[in-house]
């Protein structure tokens, strides 16, 4: 029963948004504070804290993929080849953390 | 909660996904030139700090994630969680709250 | 070949012959009839008319009857279960009763305005709202689509895709005069937007109609009127 595309970009797309959701405060509040002491955000350079950035960004880009593919699903005209819709947010998601990955 | 606010509520979810549909793409664009081209910290900052385009624009997005972030958390607590109510809305408030809070302190740290 | 048959909280297993072309109904059937007479069960025109026979096959929501055992076995082994989403009055049998409520409560019946002593409605049957409309109506009301709904399964108020589409079908009939009290019994965190377009309620329909296009369409009625200040 839930082995179709729709519920998979589904899952995605939620898992995606509550990882962002999580993530943001801690963004938005290192940047606030680290900005405050002296820019200095030199630890930002651990594999470790890379490895995340490039997992949030790939979150980012899921999350808008998703987005895109549920806006349309809504408020565009019905068609019966929605499953592309789902195939084509993941396409996006992965171009996006591709181009991030090759730019770490 | 009236169904009249529940269906505002979902609205405004999804006017602010249009928005932040915008906003991410640019922020996305941005952050991958700034990685690719290995600007550091001071550079960053040396480009950002008093313009108000960008000031605008992270405004705009700090006010967006505010409205989408705890809305859209708002079924995942109900049906996987099981939190439902009063107090599932007053935590999302406050979460807002924060989101805005600490948002605007790093839009003003960044570009101001 | 094996078959474990949902009786209360266990299952029961039951080996049953295999026969060409036997469905999942001739499955249930022989097991009544043949092995163990106290087992509860469903259906009544067996030709794929009614959607009395649905029950979750291999965990899947499908009419039995028109279900071949060879089209869904697994390694000689089958599963059989009441319909998810709804309480069991024993075995396979399900209550109904609260899918067809939140039929009603999201204003799924028809409210006209004529008498017989007026002329007619003129529906052109080309015309838009009528095609849109036609597209849901064929629904039996079998329950399928609510069994297969995760929304359902984590929102015990929702409405359900069933009960919506049916909303949608009469938001659609020019005849109909309840249009905003519709809406607004659709417009709560119960209707139409707790729908998050998991598609499985299309995906296991057997009329092949599309809950998830009606509720789409609710959606954007209830932001219309939300935004233009009738709701």
């Amino acid at each position: 029963m839930r082995q179709h595309s729709s519920y998979w970009a589904f899952v995605v797309h939620r898992v995606s948004g509550v990882a962002l959701a999580l993530f943001l405060p801690l963004h938005f509040w290192t940047l606030g504070s680290a900005l405050q002491l002296d820019g200095s955000l030199a630890w930002t350079q651990q594999p470790l804290v890379k490895l995340g950035e490039w997992l949030i960004v790939l979150a980012l880009a899921a999350h808008l993929g998703g987005g895109l593919r549920v806006l349309a699903l809504e408020f565009l005209p019905w068609r019966d080849w929605q499953k592309s819709l789902a195939a084509a947010a993941a396409a996006l998601t992965f171009a996006v953390g591709l181009a991030f990955a090759l730019a770490l | 909660m009236t169904y009249k606010t529940q269906a505002r509520l979902w609205i405004a979810q999804r006017a602010s996904a249009a928005v932040l549909a915008f906003c991410v793409v640019v922020h996305l664009v941005t952050i991958i030139y700034a990685v690719r081209n290995g600007l550091t910290a001071t550079e960053i900052l040396g480009r950002t700090r008093g313009s108000v385009a960008w000031f605008a624009f992270y405004s705009l997005f700090v006010l967006a994630v505010t409205v989408h972030a705890p809305i859209g958390l708002r079924p995942v607590l109900s049906e996987w969680l099981g939190w439902r109510g009063k107090s599932r809305d007053a935590a999302l408030l406050v979460f807002a709250a924060f989101l805005a809070w600490a948002g605007m302190r790093a839009v003003l740290g960044v570009f101001a | 070949m094996k078959v474990s048959v949902k009786r209360g909280d266990s299952f029961q297993e039951y080996e049953v012959p295999r026969q060409a072309s036997q469905t999942v109904l001739d499955v249930v059937m022989y097991i009544q009839r043949v092995l163990d007479p106290t087992l509860a069960y469903r259906y009544a025109c067996r030709v794929g008319m009614c959607g009395s026979c649905a029950m979750m096959v291999n965990g899947v929501p499908r009419w039995t009857c028109r279900t071949h055992v060879d089209r869904v076995i697994e390694k000689d082994a089958l599963t059989v279960a009441p319909l998810r989403n709804l309480p069991v009055i024993r075995d396979l049998v399900t209550d109904m009763r609260e899918f067809f409520d939140k039929w009603a409560r999201a204003k799924g019946q028809f409210s006209g305005s004529q008498t017989r002593s007026d002329e007619f409605e003129r529906v052109p049957p080309q015309s838009e709202p009528r095609q849109l409309a036609d597209a849901g109506i064929e629904c039996i009301g079998c329950g399928v689509c609510y069994a297969a709904c995760d929304v359902v399964k984590w929102n015990p108020q929702y409405l359900g895709p069933a009960a919506l589409n049916r909303a949608w079908t009469l938001v659609n009939d020019v005849r109909d005069r309840s249009g905003l009290e519709r809406l607004r019994a659709v417009s709560g965190d119960a209707g139409c937007l707790a729908c998050h377009s998991h598609v499985s309620c299309t995906e296991r329909c057997p009329k092949h109609l599309s809950p998830t296009a009606a509720i789409a369409g609710l959606k954007r009625a209830v932001t219309k009127a939300v935004l233009q200040g009738d709701l």
